[in-house]
């Protein structure tokens, strides 16, 4: 049986990864699981320089889901070449540096820090809806988002995946637009973009008034996303959007996911990306698929 | 949970991180043991209502045995549209029976979920979390320990744990009326002072207006409390010359530092964050209230 896929040359023991911004760059999880089952780490976005993030509150339950506005709070490119690397290094995984920025020259400049590092590839952030300003206006017009894409792509000696948002009227000419401009993989969905309001104190439960919105309750939108993105493009596509076990992983990979990621469940249940990995295996058995190629995209 | 019982190899790996892990979590402090933290089923032994909306739950876990003082578990709630993991903190711990007891307010939706379980129930948890108060460092001198309404509960488990290791202590218990919950519990283990908001048992007002009505003295304070409290109880330490380490409470996600979720601003940068704003679940939730900008 074959769990390895492929992604722009990098090979995964298995399709099975963190979503950034849920896991860290891993230390704290690997506490409770052990990262060398993972096909890959993907970690919380990096910038240039340290980032401090929204207020707080900057987190809130929802039904089957949660809100969050972090922000992109991060340490710098510089700590986390220092501290992080050398930590992911020590498992039998690959890693994959989500890179985030407010300017293509800030993005280029993380990439270019980078470039030299032992990481395997980049996943550029133009998806985030927590910051002000850029991030997510890179990802919502397909014309920018080719633009911004040449330009990391000329950057970047690894491949480069892109992270879709999904607040846009069409996710095809994200897909496209991504391809076009020399994408290796994208990704998708990032958070949807959403509010909760208290009623009893009558404002808004997050600082940051708005807060992406992830979960369970998100899957069936990301399931359809993945379809549609991935039926547009020839690169290969990494899903999600609420997995919670091995059943939500394979509804992504059948709908044209090549590999997947789990994000916040991990804050659910820690051990959910390993059950996800066990229950792909057990579904293969049961199904007696030799490998799991032949699901990628198996939906008629 | 996996342990380091399984394959030789995995089990080195672990060591490994897990000697990283103490290195960077350096609120851990030299001399107390460090545990793995884990979700883990526990089962229900006792679950009863204190006062309106007061509960008391007691569980059967191993993880009694690690609990130190303003530590916290993670309770998951049953109904699966509910994900997070709803902090609570340890009101006492019995290393001996492996039990934990948790004194919460049934005030959201999870929390009232959670009032309803039964004793024999099983329960998920994800602990220990977070640092705890420094005993240690207290051991010689007279402790202050200010509750403020559910504030109140992690306050009882360090009068004990101060009380065993024979240091001089005072509880200052503001609660808002005359449900004066746990009261009888801390007299077991130190002197009990009580504020109400309505003035219907002891001093009228908060725990800061019991301490300049009855002259408190102290060396330090331990404090939990709302926001107003811990803001008012910082400016107290700080016109009378004494530390305060207080615990602070946030909306939380992950609970042990993956997600950023519920930082507060500090004075200086962060060692781990390299911004000024720390993690409270990891970090915290207590802090020495100089070192943190509420």
């Amino acid at each position: 049986m074959n769990t390895k896929v492929e992604l722009a040359g990098i090979e995964l023991k298995n399709p099975v990864m963190t979503a950034s911004g849920t896991f860290g760059s891993g230390a704290e999880y690997s506490e409770m699981i052990d990262i060398g089952r993972l096909g890959a780490v993907v970690t919380k976005g990096v910038a240039n320089v340290p980032w401090e993030g929204n207020p707080s509150p900057r987190v809130t339950e929802v039904y089957g889901g949660m809100l969050n506005a972090i922000g992109l709070q991060n340490p710098g490119v510089d700590v986390f070449i220092e501290r992080d690397i050398p930590f992911l290094q020590q498992f039998d995984t690959k890693i994959i540096v989500n890179v985030c920025g407010h300017t293509v020259e800030e993005y280029i400049e993380t990439v270019e820090r980078l470039n030299d590092q032992p990481v395997d590839m980049y996943e550029i952030n133009v998806s985030c809806p927590n910051v002000k300003q850029g991030a997510l206006a890179f990802g919502q017009d397909p014309h920018v988002l080719e633009q911004t894409v040449k330009a990391v792509k000329a950057a970047s000696k690894k491949p480069v995946i892109i992270k879709l948002s999904p607040n846009v009227t069409s996710i095809r000419d994200m897909a496209v637009a991504a391809e076009a401009g020399g994408a290796d993989v994208i990704s998708l969905i990032n958070t949807l973009i959403g509010m909760k309001i208290d009623i009893n104190r009558r404002k808004f439960v997050l600082a940051n008034k708005t807060g992406g919105f992830s979960g369970p309750a998100v899957k069936p939108v990301a399931v359809r996303m993945v379809y549609e993105a991935s039926h547009a493009v020839k690169i290969p596509v990494i899903g999600m959007g609420g997995i919670a076990n091995a059943e939500d992983a394979i509804e992504f990979i059948l709908a044209g996911a090549t590999a997947v990621s789990v994000g916040t469940m991990n804050f659910s249940d820690p051990e959910t990306t390993i059950k996800v990995i066990d229950g792909i295996e057990e579904y293969m058995k049961k199904y007696h698929v030799e490998d799991i190629k032949e699901l990628v995209g198996a939906v008629s | 949970m996996r342990g380091c019982v399984s394959a030789p190899s995995e089990c080195f790996l672990r060591r490994v991180n897990f000697g990283i892990m103490e290195f960077k979590i350096n609120h851990k402090k030299a001399g107390r043991k460090t545990y793995m933290k884990r979700r883990a089923k526990s089962v229900i032994t006792e679950h009863k209502e204190l006062a309106p909306h007061i509960f008391s739950l007691k569980i059967k876990t191993e993880m009694a045995k690690e609990a130190v003082p303003g530590q916290f578990i993670g309770i998951y709630p049953k109904d699966g549209a509910r994900i997070l993991m709803r902090p609570i903190s340890i009101c006492d711990a019995d290393a001996d029976k492996s039990e934990l007891r948790m004194v919460y307010r049934a005030a959201g939706k999870g929390t009232t979920e959670i009032s309803g379980f039964m004793a024999g129930e099983s329960l998920d948890i994800l602990g220990m979390l977070g640092n705890g108060y420094d005993l240690d460092v207290v051991r010689d001198r007279r402790v202050i320990l200010l509750g403020g309404g559910i504030g109140i509960p992690p306050m009882l488990y360090a009068a004990k744990k101060l009380k065993e290791q024979g240091t001089e202590a005072v509880a200052v218990l503001g609660y808002a009326d005359s449900n004066t919950f746990l009261r009888e519990d801390f007299e077991k283990y130190c002197s009990v002072q009580i504020a109400s908001m309505d003035g219907s048992v002891g001093t009228k007002g908060t725990v800061i207006d019991a301490m300049n009505e009855n002259g408190t003295a102290g060396d330090v304070i331990f404090a939990c409390g709302p926001m107003p409290m811990l803001k008012a109880v910082k400016a107290y330490a700080a016109d009378h010359g004494m530390q305060a380490f207080i615990s602070l409470e946030e909306r939380m996600a992950c609970g042990v530092g993956a997600c950023l979720g519920c930082v507060v601003k500090t004075k200086e940068v962060d060692h781990h964050t390299h911004v000024k704003n720390t993690r409270i679940c990891v970090e915290g939730p207590v802090f020495n209230a100089e070192d943190v900008d509420i």
